[in-house]
């Protein structure tokens, strides 16, 4: 009974010390990061959301606040694919020893397709997730991520491109998020990354304006964890390939409801920000909450309530 | 960076609005002048990212405006109070870049940064002049500060009910100096911007949601590329700064 239980989970052929991921868009490049606590010890990390071109992004204010966490706009502000092969992998190689999830954005397939193929060259990147929230400029800037068929599309497109495991990343701004799912899984993705961020505003009564230049923008924060547990166990149901779940991850606690939901890893996205030790410390609190519940091996959790 | 629980000292109204806290904690993350700390408040799912006033081995000052529901939470709080703080965030403002005789330019909740600063070039032997500029008479603070710090003082004032009447800027034009450095909102360094004759150090803030580089929440564009005012920032060289139009 004195042993220490098991962390550790396989992700599509990748091993990870435990579950523990921090969200793209949380972590910038990692090296940030590394200045404040080892980050070899997570699992592994998804890097910020990154397009072929450079983008600065929307105007801000681009931050707004809500008591359940807060609101972005950021608007996929990266150096470019080239930018990260170049200078953000190498600066990163030499805190991180481990593989990296690459976080692919992008406004159109061939986008996607051409970010991916020169992710898919870098030792370093161990696997593929690919953010289908971004509005498709070719069919009125409407979401890929809420449409079957464009979901399957970009999912076929990005597979053609890399041999590295593909994960789709959903938005549960979509009317059936399993349908999508199902989508992904039937063109040839390799797992599921969910759940992005919900649409959401705040608007100032001082100004009478939308706090954000952008007028609207993603919420994230311990208020969206029961809508993405609620995602993630009915994805679970409807498809066989495994699920990285995310939304309002905050404690090891929440961990353990989200694997028992169905998720094979987890990523913690906002708590990052507010509180920058917040993945060390789950980590570290990870063995003794597993204890708690008397489990030994995290993976045999998987999906465990949906037994019986 | 560093995260620490400070205890709060005291916690006194000083002007209109206006709150000045003392706290007690391990501030050896501090290295210069125009850093800020970002304070989790009970609450309140984002820290308040807040500009030091003043520090030393032992503790620091924070100087806040009350402007929104944050900072009037703040406002509220109690000595013997514990508060969790991210220290040590931001470039700061670079001292060896001024010259002979720096003058300080410093607009309503600006002018805090400005102590800590003038003590520093005092202590490198340096000459400190000071415009500050505020709406009205009960808004004004820091002036005792600044000048027994041995600072020649000007304040200024919109409505004429103290000091100048005017802006910083009416003041500015009539003195000589070696450089530059300024904190205070948009409108003000426009107006300064036409009317320096050196280069300088502007101090920028913007919503941000981590204040540790992270986010990219608080990004603005530069000579140099997109920067993150937190991180990069918040202090930046006059030369770099592209600046925009207002918003209509």
């Amino acid at each position: 009974m004195n042993e220490a239980p098991n962390m550790k989970i396989d992700l599509c052929g990748l091993e990870l010390d435990n579950p523990i991921i921090p969200a793209s868009g949380t972590f910038g490049y990692g090296y940030e990061f590394a200045e404040l606590y080892d980050i070899n010890i997570l699992g592994s990390f998804s890097f910020k959301g990154t397009t072929f071109e450079p983008r600065f992004g929307n105007p801000t204010p681009r931050i707004a606040e809500c008591p359940g966490g807060m609101l972005n706009s950021i608007g996929l502000q990266n150096p470019g694919v080239h930018a990260v092969i170049e200078n953000e992998l190498p600066k990163l190689k030499k805190c991180f020893a481990k593989k990296v999830i690459a976080n692919v954005g992008g406004f159109s397939v061939e986008e996607y397709a051409k970010t991916a193929q020169l992710l898919d060259e870098c030792e370093q990147v161990g696997l593929i997730e690919v953010n289908i929230s971004c509005p498709n400029v070719h069919n009125g800037g409407m979401s890929f991520g809420t449409s079957c068929e464009a979901a399957a599309e970009v999912t076929r497109a990005v597979k053609r491109a890399t041999t590295k495991p593909v994960f789709m990343k959903l938005s549960p701004n979509a009317a059936d998020i399993a349908a999508i799912a199902k989508a992904c899984e039937d063109a040839g993705a390799d797992g599921i990354s969910m759940i992005n961020t919900l649409l959401g505003m705040r608007i100032d009564p001082k100004t009478r304006k939308p706090v954000m230049a952008n007028k609207m923008g993603g919420y994230s924060g311990p208020g969206v964890f029961p809508v993405a547990l609620r995602m993630v166990y009915q994805v679970y149901e409807k498809v066989g390939i495994p699920i990285i779940g995310m939304g309002g991850i905050s404690s090891a606690k929440d961990v353990i409801e989200m694997m028992l939901a169905g998720a094979t890893a987890v990523q913690i996205g906002a708590a990052n920000l507010t509180e920058p030790f917040i993945c060390r410390d789950i980590i570290n609190e990870l063995p003794y909450t597993m204890r708690k519940y008397g489990i030994n091996d995290l993976k045999e959790i998987i999906g465990g309530a949906h037994n019986g | 960076m560093k995260q620490s629980v400070f205890t709060i000292e005291s916690n006194d109204r000083i002007a209109e609005n206006t709150f000045r806290m003392a706290l007690t904690g391990d501030t050896s993350a501090f290295t210069r002048p125009g850093q800020f700390a970002n304070i989790k408040l009970d609450g309140f799912y984002l820290r308040r990212p807040i500009s030091v006033c003043d520090y030393n081995a032992n503790g620091l000052i924070l100087i806040y405006k009350t402007v929104g529901e944050g900072t009037e939470y703040m406002s509220q709080l109690l000595p013997g109070g514990k508060l969790d703080l991210l220290t040590g965030l931001g470039n700061g403002f670079d001292t060896a870049l001024s010259g002979e005789n720096p003058l300080l330019i410093a607009g309503g909740g600006g002018v805090p940064p400005m102590v800590k600063l003038a003590k520093t070039l005092i202590a490198e032997g340096k000459k400190v002049t000071a415009v500050i500029g505020f709406n009205k008479a009960s808004e004004v603070y820091c002036e005792d500060a600044l000048k027994k710090l041995g600072v020649n003082v000007f304040v200024t004032t919109a409505d004429g009910s103290y000091g100048v009447k005017g802006f910083v800027t009416d003041v500015m034009k009539s003195l000589d100096y070696s450089f530059f450095y300024t904190c205070g909102p948009l409108p003000m360094y426009r107006a300064i911007r036409k009317t320096v004759r050196t280069e300088g150090q502007y101090s920028f803030e913007e919503r941000m949601g981590c204040g540790f580089g992270a986010c990219m929440g608080c990004s603005i564009k530069t000579r140099s590329g997109a920067k993150r005012i937190c991180k990069d920032g918040p202090v930046f060289d006059s030369a770099e700064i592209i600046w925009e139009e207002p918003k209509k």
